[in-house]
């Protein structure tokens, strides 16, 4: 049998051995009116051969070879050999929760490297073992921030990703908290709106760079969230602080993210991971797993998972988050991404993206055919009006071999004729150009 | 010095290899004009780089095999941890989800460019609908706790949309600590019931609990002592009149396939652990996959997008009409809804019935093997798994759970699930999974009974395993007291 090394003789001696007659009498707890007589209706198991061919024909059905200008929260960067090297190694993800830390110092000590390295980036003093992505990382900094001030309300601002905010607000639906929404006319938000909006809230909460790209003034709203007692919490591209002053420099409490960019494959969106750190106080409101350096009897460095008491194992219902298995292979992947780059790597490469977002803004709004949507300063994602019809362009473009960027549309009239653009490292300024041509010709 | 020592395979920092000059990936060469960051950022251009290693890929890939070389994993041995169903990963899953029309795919894509992704998914769907016996399902959230918020933020739609939210949700003594949990950030007030003398749910207990405020029960069924709730249809029915929904905690669902499905017993929400029963791998605590499956009548409700498939046999991201929201970003763990489709096509629905009942015999197996020398506390027929108490070897020896487990990594075997469900004392869980051979079984038997010989004989010996590892017992009640939970430049060393 498939995966099943028992053989048939063998399972009968050990029916013999229970002292049952045969399998069914060993689901005889289950009430017979709801017994299946009939198996699992599903075909019959395919040959590995079978198999192999059918998921082939599948993924050929997906066109990946495309010239893509998407974006919207998850990226197409370029992810180092080293990085699938390290997280195919069956040691690392065969195994589970590193419950026993005396066989699992490789998760442990991989994990803790990771919390570094977020540490590093974002400028806070504590990060997680990772949340499942970047909308629920965001979620659970709200849910952490009502329950530090003790307070009920989050202002949101527009500028957030607009899956995310929907995520906030069928996790408000439970009641923890109530989601302002504060308007961002270019993405970032209304400090006078914000202002009025700040009153008795637990969080305010913003992302810089906006999903439209745009840069954020951070300092103004940490200040006007410290003024008001709330924390700020901020959701930032790990690529882009490469580059970009750490949101801790700006006041911020919590620091959240999307971190398929390091060395995740785009996979239709998901697994990815969500990063999340926070500032040294706050740390027993921190959901999630986390990794510290301590020593066994004999004196030897090793690691563990620790502050469990905040955990649902021990808590139950009054842990900090349900959250029990996180992203922890995308985390280890991440983490030997930032190793493979380093630091001036990760620099070279947000910068790369950034120039290269320029290069291709610029030349789009000289064809006449685009204009900007907003004259606010962007990393490598930018949105522009086209004064045609979007829907047709796009399609025109599909034809032709190019993604042209997301049309935000999908997210409500007030983005109708908006074009979302990102441009990462591995596109080349020959495909830019003959991208823009195409755009000409249309 | 002179018989040799080795390095130890773990402890030194990736921050600690490597030097100044050393590079692994360097950015590509610019091929466009440079732009003034500092301005191009609004004046944000970062002042002082983020410490980041600097090494080769020779000392990158030698410092990620010595730390895997210190992991335990499925491929290295036997690994019953209860209720997390370690079973065999398949090597085809892991090429499958790597494809590049799956891997490279963007969320955002039009759907008439990821029809197969998509077809995939509708057909994945279908087949954990059949499975469970509750036809429509969401693929989105990301791992089991993730699957039961999501399964009773429908159920609190549901209640809403009739009117009353209601107040609590019923969970069972023996429940896992994320049911409470979820309840919890759901808005609920948690109810416990008892566990009766057969390990399942204290009718009784029950009937006392319910009212017209109940919202739901969460059960897990097998339960996590591996036992099936015989009593089941008559409790499903109870809460069903008293106006509540009965959610399914699938974490055991690999007892059941091809016996029984959630939805036939009177569930109408369940979630299913795609890492436990559908083989995707563990990834060292994630990432996974909870697919939530509900009854017709709760179909609108889903988590947007859903998949669907026209007149034309095209396949299209859909939004359920009263649906809750999302509850992440894009369509769900797609590298892993890949590895379970792969999965459950190699198997087929008898392969899927056949490894039920190999999981469950092959428990059957092991409890036969210990009882003798463990105590077993619910003396049954047991499911996929069984929970043991070494509640004996405390009393006459001072043995614990714990140096039982500690032991085990001596002889090469990761230990069960221990001290937990709560309610057993020394609680021992014991998964042996049907991917075990049957010479496997037999040495974890032999190993255990020698275990329990050894707390006899030599007990000192056993509060002081491992000895074999490479660490040992490590200070938790140090890493609580003075968290160390990230290296900093400042205090460990300028990079
Ligand atoms: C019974 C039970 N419920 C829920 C969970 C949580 O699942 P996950 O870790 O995928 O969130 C587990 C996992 O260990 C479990 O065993």
């Amino acid at each position: 049998m498939r995966f099943i090394p028992v053989t048939c003789e063998q399972q009968e001696s050990m029916l013999r051995a229970i002292g049952a007659r045969d399998i069914d009498e060993l689901f005889e707890d289950i009430p017979k009116s709801v017994r299946l007589k009939t198996g699992v209706s599903l075909a019959r198991g395919l040959s590995e051969i079978e198999l192999a061919a059918e998921l082939e024909a599948l993924s050929a059905e997906n066109a990946t070879h495309l010239v893509s200008f998407l974006g919207g929260g998850c990226y197409d960067h370029y992810i180092p050999a080293i990085v699938d090297a390290v997280v195919s190694k069956p040691a690392f993800f065969t195994a589970y929760t590193p419950y026993q830390p005396e066989v699992s110092q490789g998760t442990l000590q991989a994990t803790y490297e990771y919390q570094s390295m977020v540490c590093a980036l974002t400028g806070m003093d504590v990060a997680n073992a990772s949340v499942y992505d970047g909308a629920t990382a965001l979620v659970e900094a709200a849910l952490m921030a009502a329950r530090v001030t003790k307070r009920h309300s989050v202002v949101v601002s527009e500028g957030v990703h607009p899956e995310w905010r929907d995520v906030l607000r069928t996790y408000a639906a439970s009641g923890a908290i109530s989601v302002v929404e504060c308007p961002a006319p270019d993405g970032c938000i209304d400090l006078d709106a914000l202002r009025s909006s700040v009153v008795d809230a637990a969080a305010v909460l913003v992302s810089c760079p906006s999903f439209l790209g745009t840069v954020e003034d951070l300092a103004s709203v940490g200040e006007i969230a410290h003024e008001a007692g709330a924390l700020c919490v901020v959701s930032a591209d790990p690529v882009l602080l490469g580059i970009m002053e750490p949101p801790s420099s700006f006041g911020a409490d919590i620091v959240v993210g999307e971190g398929q960019s390091l060395g995740n494959p785009m996979s239709y969106g998901g697994p990815g991971l969500g990063l999340f750190a926070c500032r040294q106080e706050f740390l027993r409101q921190m959901p999630g797993r986390i990794v510290g350096r301590t020593v066994d009897v004999d004196g030897r460095p090793g690691f563990v998972l620790t502050m469990q008491t905040r955990e649902q194992h021990i808590r139950r219902e009054r842990a900090t988050s349900n959250i029990c298995s996180n992203h922890s292979l995308n985390a280890i992947a991440a983490g030997v991404y930032l190793a493979a780059v380093g630091q001036e790597g990760l620099a070279g490469i947000a910068s790369a993206c950034v120039a290269k977002a320029h290069y291709l803004h610029d030349a789009l709004v000289r064809t006449g055919a685009f204009s900007p949507a907003n004259g606010r300063p962007f990393g490598y994602e930018f949105a522009l009006r086209y004064e045609g019809d979007v829907r047709a362009m796009q399609e025109a473009l599909l034809d032709r071999g190019y993604l042209a960027g997301l049309d935000l549309s999908r997210f409500g009239e007030r983005y109708s004729g908006m074009v979302l653009f990102a441009v990462t490292e591995k596109r080349t300024r020959a495909q830019m150009d003959a991208f823009v041509e195409e755009v000409v010709s249309l | 010095m002179s018989q040799g020592t080795r390095p130890p395979l773990t402890g030194r920092l990736i921050f600690e290899s490597g030097t100044p000059e050393s590079r692994c990936v360097t950015p590509p060469e610019p091929d466009v004009p440079d732009v003034d960051m500092d301005a191009a950022l609004g004046g944000m251009l970062r002042r002082e780089a983020p410490a980041l290693p600097h090494v080769t890929e020779v000392e990158i890939a030698r410092h990620y095999e010595r730390l895997a070389s210190a992991n335990f994993g499925v491929d290295t041995g036997f690994y019953p941890l209860g209720s997390c169903t370690m079973k065999y990963n398949p090597k085809i899953d892991e090429w499958a989800c790597r494809l590049d029309g799956f891997a490279d795919a963007h969320p955002y894509q039009p759907e008439v460019t990821v029809q197969g992704l998509l077809h995939l998914m509708y057909d994945l769907q279908s087949a954990l609908g059949e499975v469970s016996g509750l036809p429509a399902v969401s693929l989105q959230p990301a791992a089991g706790a993730h699957g039961e918020l999501t399964g009773l933020m429908v159920i609190r739609a549901y209640h809403v949309a009739m009117g009353d939210a209601r107040k609590r949700v019923i969970i069972p003594d023996s429940a896992h600590g994320t049911n409470p949990a979820t309840v919890a950030m759901c808005g609920y007030e948690v109810t416990q019931v008892p566990s009766d003398a057969r390990g399942g749910v204290d009718l009784d207990g029950l009937r006392a609990a319910l009212g017209p405020d109940v919202a739901a029960i969460m059960l897990t069924n097998p339960n996590t002592l591996g036992l099936f709730d015989e009593n089941i249809c008559a409790i499903t029915q109870l809460v069903h009149e008293a106006g509540a929904l009965a959610y399914c905690d699938g974490a055991n669902l690999n007892a059941i396939m091809g016996h029984a499905r959630p939805g036939d017993l009177g569930f109408d929400v369940m979630h299913i652990n795609l890492h436990k029963t559908f083989a995707t791998p563990h990834g060292g605590g994630g990432p996974g996959a909870g697919p939530v499956c509900v009854a017709p009548a709760l179909a609108e409700f889903l988590p947007s997008p859903v998949v669907v498939r026209d007149g034309e046999g095209e396949y299209h991201l859909h939004t359920p009409e009263k649906t809750i929201g999302r509850v992440r970003s894009f369509l769900g763990n797609v590298g892993v809804l890949v590895r379970a489709y792969s999965y459950i096509r190699a198997l087929g629905g008898d392969g899927l019935k056949d490894v039920s009942e190999q999981a469950v015999l092959s428990a059957n197996y092991l409890a036969q093997r210990l009882r003798g020398e463990y105590e077993l506390p619910y003396d049954r027929r047991c499911m996929h798994e069984f929970v043991l108490s070494a509640e004996r070897q405390r009393k006459e020896h001072g043995v614990r759970t714990l140096d039982i487990a500690k032991r085990l990594l001596d002889y090469g075997i990761h230990p069960p699930t221990v001290y937990f469900p709560l309610i057993v004392h020394e609680a021992m869980m014991i998964e042996p999974t049907e991917t075990e051979s049957l010479e496997t079984l037999d040495r974890f038997a032999d190993v255990m009974l020698a275990i329990a010989e050894e707390a006899k004989s030599d007990p000192e010996m056993l509060h002081g395993a491992p000895y074999s590892t490479p660490v040992r017992r490590l200070d938790e009640a140090r890493a609580a007291r003075e968290p160390d939970l990230a290296w900093k430049p400042m205090r460990d060393g300028a990079l």
